[in-house]
């Protein structure tokens, strides 16, 4: 029934063979994201955000492969599906949106009939109807002139303009869950919002769910309900959105939410040395034993140098992997 | 050739002064048949003025496509300006033959956004700061050696660490060694073009806080391009806000995050997520205009929720300064900054 | 890790005929010119004359091996005269831009719009046979598609921020060119001369077999084959030696040019994020 969750990761290990060994680039991910719900994948550049996301639509591919770990998809494992099952399954019931929408989009086709090509594959409509269903589309996603805007090419089109076109895309045949990773970090601020808007307002029309990938964790605590950080592969802090900005409970998130000027600080604190986080990111080939965020880590002891921190559960709600957790 | 300014520029009786762009155009043709017919003219920057004092800040914010870029490379002697002129440090250096770069160089140099591409991979770190030493007539072994080494130190380095290539350094190192390279020439203004926005999250405090301290120790000037507002508040003294080309309000910094007065720069700070709140961002509706075809009368008013017909009238408004040095270019700003102030209090009220 | 046979079968290949050329005076068991002995007169391959003599009983081993020499001289030199004209050339055009990339641009159509051979064989026509002749027309005629390369790099290098970066601290153009553009293009351009250096042999002996080569009597792979021409069915040896010299050259540096190809070109060099 209902009450079973719309996408559950179960101790996801997802491999990268660089030829002479194996490595994991993610680890012991582990989430859940309900029906309709909102949910955000925080962290920096190989944490292993991404190949998550991937790993979830079947879209790995080598070196990159699925180690060990369970999909399951509104109660059905998926990690294992065959090619055509997770084809159908991609677009018709999972859908993504990237960066950049321009290496998303065939360039050579009208945006209207990559659009309508959707209703055809997945919803066996006549291409007439799926003409139709895709001006509608474009509509619905606040194109303007969105009869005249079918023919145009995605070259033609602004970026935030190509961005509401994968949206219109993504959410066309009804997605349960939408997987938008870094859907706005190549926008400027005010088309930013309009897309974040946008996004959040049809998801909650339609009850989908978003999966939302972000190395900005100040926009994904405005868009989502609750928040996972990565730090270098695995899972460290998971909370719900508000709690993870007021009282971090890492001291990786504690850094990253020290760490940054926002907006009004310097006006109430005045200009004060911003907190640093020490040392740099490690590289999936480097990354160090016990917890990874150690060598950077004011708070670290022997045990963080030697053990894997477990899962411990906060009593407001979420959990932690630290073993000096605030 | 360098001149000393002739003539009644504003630059000479203030000797705070270190930089001053006075009335800068840079128009780009485009396409057009033959015998320029269809010819279209992108006013990339149209009539800017701009002021950077010494040991100050000046960010510089603005959508892609707002000109800020174009200011910048025109400063650097990268860009001709269709009109217009740059004072640098009391010397007016537009219109000087191209063969100046070199003297221009030892006053201004730019650190770059993206710390891979910034550097030649096929130079160790201390050829890359030993070559701008050696076209700029430094030439005593010892002399090198030590100010790259001086250098190396002063951004966080080791020395030891010089004969290394960029691929062996992180995205941080590398923006290190890319504001060790801006600052080997010993420049009074470094334009920095969004300094920390291609770095990890968790590294961007490490920069912010270096170029602060070298601004400081070092005496320099910054002009600080970035569309993240936080880093802006945080770093600037003055802040310019452009929008298609021109400058739609500039002033103090605290005047500009406090009491913004253009709906631009409201709709700009608005659209920042709040982290601590569910609540949906303020948007503003529509792209930038095309920039080949701006809009009659004010540029802002086709995206303006405030815009009445006198803002769709040609001409569009003027930069108006206000006593307090905080300049607006909007017919409605003494209306709206009004209104926003009575909002702000009520929302501290509550 | 992927195995990398072309580039150490390709490298052995082209290094063997280095070697044999550089040591043909004490590799070789005859002076190939001058022992001439037509008591000797074509003999065929055997315990005395490994690769048989010719109708002049001159030892064709040794001519081979001496041979070597005229062949990889005209394929190195020439190639390295393309490759400073081809450097040059695409390296400025794209650097520059305007009406000197538009020269450039319509020169090198040219030059890909004739024959080389026919235009090598048009100044060897002017310059008269002869080893130097041989590497001037050589090396004139082939720098188009060096050109192009370096050109194209060039147009996507200067957009780099370190070429900014560069201009920004007043480096001279001469300078940004030199120390910040071609160290960066060198792979590809290196693949090119190497793929070149293979044409330019077989490029000499098409005209040494055409007698516009280096003058008999002394020996050069092409030549060889040209005088075989007649006894190609009573004495198949002349040409199949010669041949075979050549097809292993090419062949080597063919394998070499593949080889640096995979190491040097940035795409086969996987990167992630």
């Amino acid at each position: 029934m209902t009450g079973a969750p719309l996408l559950e990761v179960e101790d996801l290990r997802i491999d990268l063979d660089d030829g002479s060994r194996r490595v994991a680039a993610a680890e012991s991910v582990s989430f859940r994201i309900d029906r309709g719900e909102t949910f955000g994948l925080v962290g920096e550049s190989g944490c292993g955000k991404s190949i998550t996301a991937l790993a979830l639509i079947g879209l790995l591919r080598p070196p990159l492969s699925i180690g060990a770990g369970v999909i399951r998809f509104d109660g059905r494992e998926i990690q294992h599906l065959s090619a055509a099952a997770q084809r159908n399954l991609r677009g018709n019931r999972i859908a993504m949106i990237f960066q950049e929408p321009m290496t998303a989009l065939n360039p050579v086709s009208p945006v209207g009939r990559q659009i309508a090509e959707m209703f055809v594959l997945h919803k066996g409509k006549s291409w007439r109807e799926a003409n139709q269903l895709a001006v509608e589309a474009l509509g619905n996603v606040r194109v303007p002139a969105p009869e005249r805007r079918v023919h145009d090419y995605p070259h033609q089109l602004s970026g935030g303009m190509r961005q509401r076109v994968m949206i219109a895309i993504a959410l066309a045949c009804g997605p349960d869950l939408l997987i938008a990773d870094e859907p706005t970090t190549a926008l400027d601020v005010t088309v930013q919002a309009e897309i974040i808007e946008l996004m959040r307002n049809l998801c909650a029309e339609r009850g989908t769910a978003i999966l939302m990938i972000s190395h900005d964790l100040g926009l994904v605590a405005n868009v989502c309900r609750r928040v996972a950080v990565m730090y270098a592969g695995r899972i460290v802090e998971e909370r719900g959105s508000a709690d993870i900005f007021r009282a971090p409970s890492h001291p990786y998130t504690q850094g990253l939410v020290d760490s940054l000027p926002r907006l009004g600080s310097r006006a109430a604190l005045g200009r004060n040395r911003l907190k640093e986080i020490a040392g740099v990111v490690p590289a999936i080939s480097n990354f160090p034993d016990g917890c990874r965020f150690n060598p950077r880590c004011a708070r670290a002891t022997d045990i963080c140098r030697t053990l894997v921190p477990t899962a411990d559960f906060l009593e407001a709600g979420g959990l932690v992997r630290c073993h000096h957790h605030a | 050739m360098l001149e000393p300014q002739n003539g009644p520029g504003e630059a000479r009786g203030d000797d705070d002064l270190i930089l001053s762009v006075e009335d800068l155009a840079v128009h780009f043709p485009l396409g057009g048949g033959l015998f320029g017919r269809g010819r279209r003219l992108l006013r990339a920057v149209d009539g800017v003025h701009l002021k950077l004092k010494r040991g100050e800040c000046l960010g510089l914010v603005g959508e892609s496509g707002s000109g800020k870029s174009t200011v910048a490379l025109s400063i650097l002697g990268l860009v001709t300006p269709t009109r217009g002129r740059i004072v640098l440090d009391g010397q007016v250096v537009t219109s000087r033959p191209s063969g100046d770069r070199k003297a221009l160089a030892r006053t201004v140099q730019m650190v770059f956004q993206d710390p891979y591409a910034s550097l030649n991979p096929r130079q160790t770190v201390r050829r890359t700061l030993e070559d701008p030493l050696r076209v700029h007539g430094v030439t005593a072994r010892s002399e090198i050696e030590d100010r790259v080494a001086t250098m190396l130190r002063h951004v966080g380095l080791r020395p030891e660490q010089a004969d290394r290539y960029p691929h062996e350094f992180s995205g941080g190192q590398r923006q290190r060694i890319g504001i060790a390279r801006a600052l080997i020439l010993n420049p009074r203004i470094v334009i920095c073009d969004e300094p920390v926005s291609a770095l990890d999250v968790s590294i961007r405090a490490q920069i912010i806080n270096l170029l602060l301290e070298l601004k400081d120790t070092l005496g320099l000037s910054y002009i600080m391009i970035s569309h993240d507002l936080g880093v802006v508040e945080h770093m600037s003294d003055r802040v310019a806000v452009m929008y298609l080309g021109r400058i739609v309000e500039n002033g103090d910094w605290r005047e500009i995050f406090e009491r913004p007065a253009h709906p631009y720069t409201q709709a700009l700070i608005a659209a920042i997520p709040d982290p601590l709140h569910h609540a949906p961002l303020a948007t503003t509706g529509g792209d930038l205009p095309n920039p080949l075809n701006p809009p009659n009368g004010c540029a802002f008013s086709p995206r303006c929720r405030y815009a009445e017909d006198v803002c769709r009238r040609e001409p569009g408004p003027v930069l108006e300064t206000r006593p307090d040095g905080h300049a607006v270019r909007c017919w409605r700003a003494d209306e709206i900054s009004g209104r926003v102030a009575l909002a702000l209090g009520e929302e501290a009220h509550r | 890790m992927k195995l990398r046979a072309n580039l150490i079968i390709g490298g052995a290949l082209f290094a063997l005929a280095i070697v044999v050329g550089l040591l043909a005076p004490w590799l070789a068991h005859t002076d190939p010119v001058m022992d001439a002995n037509l008591l000797n007169a074509e003999e065929p391959p055997g315990w005395t004359w490994w690769f048989g003599t010719d109708d002049q009983g001159r030892d064709i081993y040794s001519r081979v091996l001496y041979g070597a020499r005229v062949s990889l001289t005209v394929g190195i030199v020439s190639q390295l005269i393309n490759s400073v004209i081809g450097v040059a050339l695409g390296l400025s055009a794209g650097y520059w831009g305007g009406w000197w990339d538009d020269v450039v641009n319509a020169l090198t159509n040219v030059m890909l719009a004739i024959p080389s051979l026919i235009f090598a064989l048009a100044i060897m026509a002017v310059l008269g046979p002869g080893l130097t002749s041989l590497l001037i027309a050589l090396g004139l005629t082939n720098w188009s598609y060096t050109c192009r390369i370096a050109r194209a790099s060039a147009l996507s290098l200067r957009s780099q921020g370190y070429v900014q970066a560069a201009t920004v601290l007043g480096y001279g153009d001469l300078r940004i060119m030199i120390t910040q553009l071609l160290p960066n293009m060198l792979g590809p351009i290196v693949v090119i001369a190497t793929l070149g250096m293979g044409s330019a042999v077989l490029s000499e002996a098409a005209l040494s077999f055409l007698g516009l080569g280096v003058r008999p009597p002394f020996p050069s792979w092409g030549s060889m084959l040209s005088d075989a021409r007649d006894q190609i069915t009573t004495a198949p040896w002349l040409s199949v030696f010669p041949g075979l010299a050549i097809f292993l050259t090419v062949l080597g540096l063919n394998l070499l040019g593949d080889g640096l190809r995979d190491i040097l070109d940035p795409q086969s060099r996987s990167r992630r994020a």
